[in-house]
């Protein structure tokens, strides 16, 4: 049911694990819908994401979309970050099975909201 | 890589002289068994004497077995053929909240047709009350249908009381029994069950034939119309090949009752035992010790179903979860969820069940990956350890349902 590109980012995820001093942290997800992923970023002066890290409580789906979304954002800018959609990592990993679409497929939004914390803190 | 299955409540393997037996009733014994000549007639005698078989694994009397396409048909015949023919006596029937799907649809849809139906809840270890279902009873009640042993946390009922009460107020007691027939002694006659639901491929026949044991004198009509099969009450040309081989498999299930269920509940105790000392912060969920022989259900904190059901996969082991991801839809287990579990919880659940053709070399493989996979997982999950610490920032974005 999964696409081999989802499950070799499911066995093998890239980026696990947290940043200590992350410039921004962001999380989507519930534990009541079986899915939280929380998204760390080091960010440097230019706005570029130097760092990226992933914690996902999840489905198989889950954890392919986050591990998917921070191999998508490392060294790239901000602004090009947030154009990032869910849909977008869907495809990346040449699909996820339709049931799946919804609730385990969040991953951009996890990082859109890492963003989003970087730039409060920021206070840009 | 060597494959294990643990997943014998979802389907068996057919027995190899089983599939030997519905080969030949395929290929050279085809005939079919309403016809008059000698085909038909050697078809026709396969079929009553599979018929004595599976009475025999249940004490029934052959007379008081139907067969059917399996649990899911015999499950809707039972209910409805029974609250249909017996609509002028009452409109009131009794189930429990953790019943499979095939009992539970069967009454929402009686329920658009005038009928009314009490769901009993169940207790911590998914089993119901007696006083509950007392309690429940009105002059309308016309039947009551309780599983004999839940297929996901493997809890048996007590089904002789409920049978015993049942008979002393004179209303029938159907019991979906699908994953205790042929893996769980049963006797209808000492339980007072009325109608009994059992499938083949749950112990070693094939898919797509089953039985409805109906006690003689049962009040119940068809509701599939067409031919005088199975004494007028379910339609359609016997499925021959099936039911000779429902009818071997009961035989056989019933010459090694004692020895698997022996053998197979040692196993499970082993994985119980081993897995609640060694692994932390995991729950068994269903009782203790009224379980199937073969059924073992934990929850691991932390982690979701079925990322634990895929890198078990990768090992070679084929098992079964309740979570969400697993059950169809965006809710857990519902069984799990009667039982109080919360959504987390019943999330992180996996179930093994076991079968006869298991070793103990293949449960020690189990027990030897199991940890280091829940480790991997909860090393990734935010919300176990440190990293729990945190608090989730906002909820679910795209959730509707909760």
């Amino acid at each position: 049911m999964y696409t081999e590109k989802v499950m070799d980012h499911f066995s093998n995820p890239r980026n696990v694990g947290d940043i200590k001093d992350a410039d921004g942290v962001g999380e989507v997800g519930n534990a009541k819908c079986g899915d939280i992923m929380r998204i760390y970023l080091k960010v440097d002066n230019n706005d570029v994401i130097t760092d990226v890290k992933f914690k996902t409580f999840g489905c198989g789906a889950a954890i392919a979309t986050s591990s998917m979304v921070t191999e998508m954002v490392k060294g790239k800018k901000l602004d090009e970050a947030l154009e990032i959609s869910n849909q977008a990592v869907a495809e990346a990993l040449g699909g996820l099975p339709p049931a799946k679409m919804h609730c385990s497929n969040l991953a951009a939004d996890a990082l859109h909201e890492a963003i989003k914390d970087y730039i409060t803190k920021k206070g840009k | 890589m060597k494959r294990i299955y643990f997943d014998h409540s979802a389907t068996t393997p057919v027995d190899k002289n089983v599939a030997t037996s519905v080969l030949e009733y395929m290929t050279d014994k085809f005939g079919n068994a309403s016809s008059i000549h000698s085909f038909g007639r050697e078809a026709r005698r396969a079929v009553e004497e599979s018929r004595e078989k599976v009475a025999a694994l249940i004490g029934a009397t052959p007379n008081e077995i139907f067969f059917t396409s399996g649990g899911t048909e015999g499950d809707n015949l039972a209910i409805k053929g029974v609250a249909f023919a017996n609509r002028k006596k009452g409109n009131h029937i009794i189930t429990s909240a953790i019943e499979h799907h095939a009992v539970l649809h069967t009454c929402d849809y009686l329920e658009k047709h005038g009928f009314q139906i009490t769901y009993l809840p169940v207790d911590e270890y998914g089993m119901i009350r007696l006083e509950d279902l007392k309690n429940a009873v009105t002059d309308k009640t016309i039947l009551i249908s309780i599983m004999f042993a839940n297929n996901e946390v493997g809890t048996i009922q007590p089904v002789k009381e409920i049978g015993a009460f049942a008979k002393e107020r004179g209303i029938y007691f159907h019991t979906d029994a699908v994953q205790a027939a042929g893996n769980y002694p049963i006797d209808v006659k000492a339980d007072n069950i009325d109608l009994l639901t059992m499938s083949g491929h749950k112990f070693y026949a094939p898919k797509g034939i089953g039985a409805l044991y109906i006690r003689r004198g049962v009040r119940i009509e068809s509701i599939q119309h067409g031919g005088a099969h199975e004494r007028n009450l379910r339609a359609g040309t016997e499925n021959v090949p099936g039911i000779v081989g429902l009818g071997l498999a009961s035989e056989i299930a019933k010459n090694e009752m004692n020895n698997r269920v022996e053998r197979i509940s040692k196993l499970r105790d082993k994985i119980i035992s081993e897995v609640s000392s060694n692994i932390p912060h995991t729950k068994l969920n269903g009782h203790p010790k009224l379980r199937l022989p073969g059924n073992v259900n934990f929850s691991f904190l932390y982690l979701e179903g079925e990322s634990l059901l895929l890198n078990l996969d990768m090992k070679g082991i084929g098992a079964s979860s309740g979570s969400a991801c697993t059950s169809g839809s965006l809710d857990p287990s519902h069984v799990l969820l009667a039982m109080g579990l919360t959504h987390e919880v019943a999330h992180g659940s996996l179930r093994i069940s076991l079968g006869h053709d298991n070793t103990e070399e293949e449960v020690d493989y189990f027990l030897e990956v199991l940890p280091e996979i829940i480790d991997r997982l909860r090393a990734m999950s935010p919300l176990y350890g440190e990293s729990a610490e945190l608090k989730p920032a906002n909820p679910c974005s795209n959730c509707h349902v909760h």
